[in-house]
């Protein structure tokens, strides 16, 4: 038989309908629901009195919209009324909710994982781009619109052009104080925002294979990043022992027929892709985005870049444009960069392991005086687990405000804004004009180096951070 | 939806790359639950200063665009955020075309939903359109979309490429679930085969 991906494979197992001319009619098999873009979808399945066909296979959360500080009080009214309807919509149609009180509240991307309702195999679509961040246990994941929002409810299914695979090697190891976060952000800066355009990726590779479930998740995240529809990582034993015992997944000897399957999903030796892409994971160095695009990114041993290094002239206009929205001059170093905010958080990095790292950097130093940092935790269990551990302590000694769960400041739907002007050192995966904020300047960074950021009061090399080096 | 055959209508030109959804409609604009009544809030921190006052050197701000109805765009329109919000605001402030060079995958997804053609041209193609769109008064196209063809009155005329079912789906305003709804036995098959 012909050497298959594990995309061709998931692809194939979940073909409903296939026809000349036509897109694949493809089931869904987990349907994820948050507070932002269900509203119009839910409306429109009563407009046509449709109903939801499985909420068995339909799961909600409400995460854009808490506030982080004390998350029964929503000081905006439309804010509240999102999330409300959210609860209202649910309770109709018979969609399982957990509120924002509920013990299994948290970020859409970081419980779906925890809760073992995202599996390998699996077709996984939720009304958000970072959707990707579940293709870490080899299930097949992408954001969609709100009108497939609407479409899944009613039928299951979407209408699917297949996509082209592509296979990201990523040859040797990660040096020490490199992250799974400076793999995904070099990836984006060498081949820029759009290379992965009408792709599912498929991330394989040294690097990848010694990841914990968790770096791997930070991986897929930002495969939107980069343009592609999304990323995956074929399933092996780290995957298996992952989901062992999550509430969601089947128990005992039906776990272990499961992971028998899940394991068989993995690409065939000599499997064929579209594309192929290789990146050398010992040359990755900690990275910061200077830009105001994700591929804009730069090791934090290098300057910010010149318009003159480019030869096009709409890139220069970028460059130029992004120089001036972020008051950098170019050719300065990344590390002479001060920061006002450091936010670690977001379903790129909210993760009990990111938030274990970042606290090593810190344990025991203090919060440079002019930088405010806060600490959101991906999922109530996140939370729970950390305080367990006395993480809370060590960020809260250090200066850093320990909050609630949720997307927070990310993308400031909620309270957590950043000032116009101000400058911000942050785990999430977006760095966009006015992203977490109108006039918000934005670095993306790893939990380590947003970590280190805080304590200097500007970027620095993690794997050199010493409290000697910082005076 | 209504359906998309042939449409003339003044050029907007936006010449810039990577245009993300951010822009296109930034956040605290997400959070009404309605469809309707997004166009105000399109472009809102490109359009509007720190006061809430029209800046005069964008594009949708000018005189001269007032009324457009075709936006042309440079590569990677669209990217990031899956928000459906963007389309509805496009398509609220009277857009019914983009065309653009490339296009983020969820968002072009998006647009054939809500009826909107997202024309993929060359980047050379894409230049043509933005300079005259720049330098000629009240320059407008016609787009063909049964012929795939974009034309003006000066003998520009270009042929695009769309997808079979996309360009059905467009030409007839069809409500896409209704459409599936057609497939319900090929649904509960599935769902038997699976269970």
């Amino acid at each position: 038989m012909q050497p298959k991906n594990i995309i061709q494979k998931i692809w194939e197992q979940h073909v409903v309908h296939q026809e000349e001319g036509k897109p694949d009619l493809l089931y869904i098999d987990l349907h994820l629901v948050h507070e932002v873009t269900s509203p119009q979808a839910f409306e429109g399945l009563r407009l046509n009195g449709r109903k939801v066909r499985r909420p068995d296979l339909t799961y909600a959360t409400m995460d854009h919209n808490v506030p982080t500080r004390e998350r029964n009080i929503i000081n905006d009214p439309i804010s509240k009324k999102q999330i409300d309807t959210l609860g209202e919509n649910c309770q109709e149609f018979g969609v399982t909710l957990a509120d924002i009180n509920h013990p299994d509240n948290g970020i859409v991307h970081v419980i779906g994982p925890e809760l073992g309702l995202t599996q390998p195999g699996k077709t996984i679509v939720c009304g958000d781009s970072h959707t990707s961040t579940h293709g870490a246990f080899g299930a097949l994941a992408f954001g969609i619109g709100t009108s497939e929002v609407e479409h899944v409810l009613a039928t299951q299914t979407l209408w699917q052009a297949k996509p082209k695979t592509l296979n990201i090697k990523v040859n040797g190891k990660l040096g020490t104080g490199v992250t799974a976060k400076d793999l995904i952000l070099a990836i984006i800066a060498k081949f820029g925002v759009k290379f992965g355009t009408g792709h599912v990726i498929e991330y394989t590779g040294e690097a990848i294979r010694e990841m914990t479930m968790e770096e791997r998740m930070t991986v897929c995240n930002m495969s939107i990043e980069g343009g592609a529809r999304a990323g995956l990582i074929s399933p092996d034993e780290t995957t298996v022992e992952y989901l062992r015992g999550r509430k969601y997944v089947p128990q005992g000897e039906a776990f272990e027929e499961s992971a028998a399957r899940w394991k068989a999903l993995a690409s065939d030796d000599g499997a064929a892709y579209d594309m192929v892409l290789e990146i050398d994971a010992s040359e990755v160095e900690p990275q910061v985005t200077w830009g105001t695009n994700p591929g804009m990114c730069i090791p934090v041993t290098a300057n910010v870049p010149s318009p003159e290094n480019t030869e096009k002239s709409s890139e220069k206009d970028e460059i130029k444009r992004a120089l001036e929205y972020m008051g950098l001059e170019a050719g300065q170093p990344i590390t002479s960069v001060k920061i006002d905010n450091v936010f670690i958080g977001s379903c790129t990095n909210s993760r009990l392991s990111d938030l274990q790292k970042a606290a090593e950097v810190i344990r025991g130093k203090q919060v440079a005086p002019s930088v405010k940092a806060i600490v959101v935790p991906g999922s109530f269990s996140v939370k729970l687990a950390a305080e367990k551990e006395g993480l809370d302590q060590v960020f809260k000694d250090a200066g850093f405000e320990w909050r609630e769960s949720g997307c927070s400041m990310c993308l400031g739907m909620n309270d957590d804004i950043i000032p116009s002007g101000e400058r911000c050192a942050s785990t999430s995966n977006r760095n966009f004009e006015g992203r977490q904020g109108k006039g918000a300047r934005t670095h993306l960074v790893s939990p380590e180096m947003a970590a280190a950021a805080a304590i200097a009061g500007h970027f620095v090399d993690v794997r050199k951070f010493t409290a000697q080096e910082v005076m | 939806m209504e359906p998309l055959r042939i449409h003339q209508g003044l050029v907007c030109p936006l010449d810039r790359s990577n245009v993300d959804t951010d822009q296109i409609i930034p956040k605290q604009f997400l959070k009404r639950i309605e469809r309707s009544g997004f166009g105000q809030f399109l472009f809102y921190n490109w359009r509007f200063d720190d006061d809430g006052n029209p800046r005069p050197d964008f594009p949708l701000n000018a005189p001269e665009y007032n009324g457009a109805s075709i936006l042309v765009a440079g590569e990677n329109f669209g990217c990031g955020s899956s928000r459906e919000h963007a389309p509805w605001a496009i398509q609220d402030f009277g857009f019914k075309i983009i065309i653009a060079p490339s296009y983020a995958d969820i968002f072009k997804n998006n647009c054939v939903k809500n009826g909107i053609l997202a024309i993929q041209a060359t980047e050379e193609q894409v230049q043509t359109i933005l300079k005259k769109a720049e330098t000629t008064e009240g320059y407008s196209l016609t787009v063909n979309l049964e012929e795939q063809v974009v034309s003006d009155n000066e003998g520009f005329d270009i042929h695009f490429d769309i997808a079979p079912y996309p360009k059905e789906m467009l030409l007839n305003g069809w409500d896409e679930i209704g459409v599936t709804l057609k497939y319900e036995d090929k649904i509960k098959e599935y769902e038997q085969a699976h269970a």
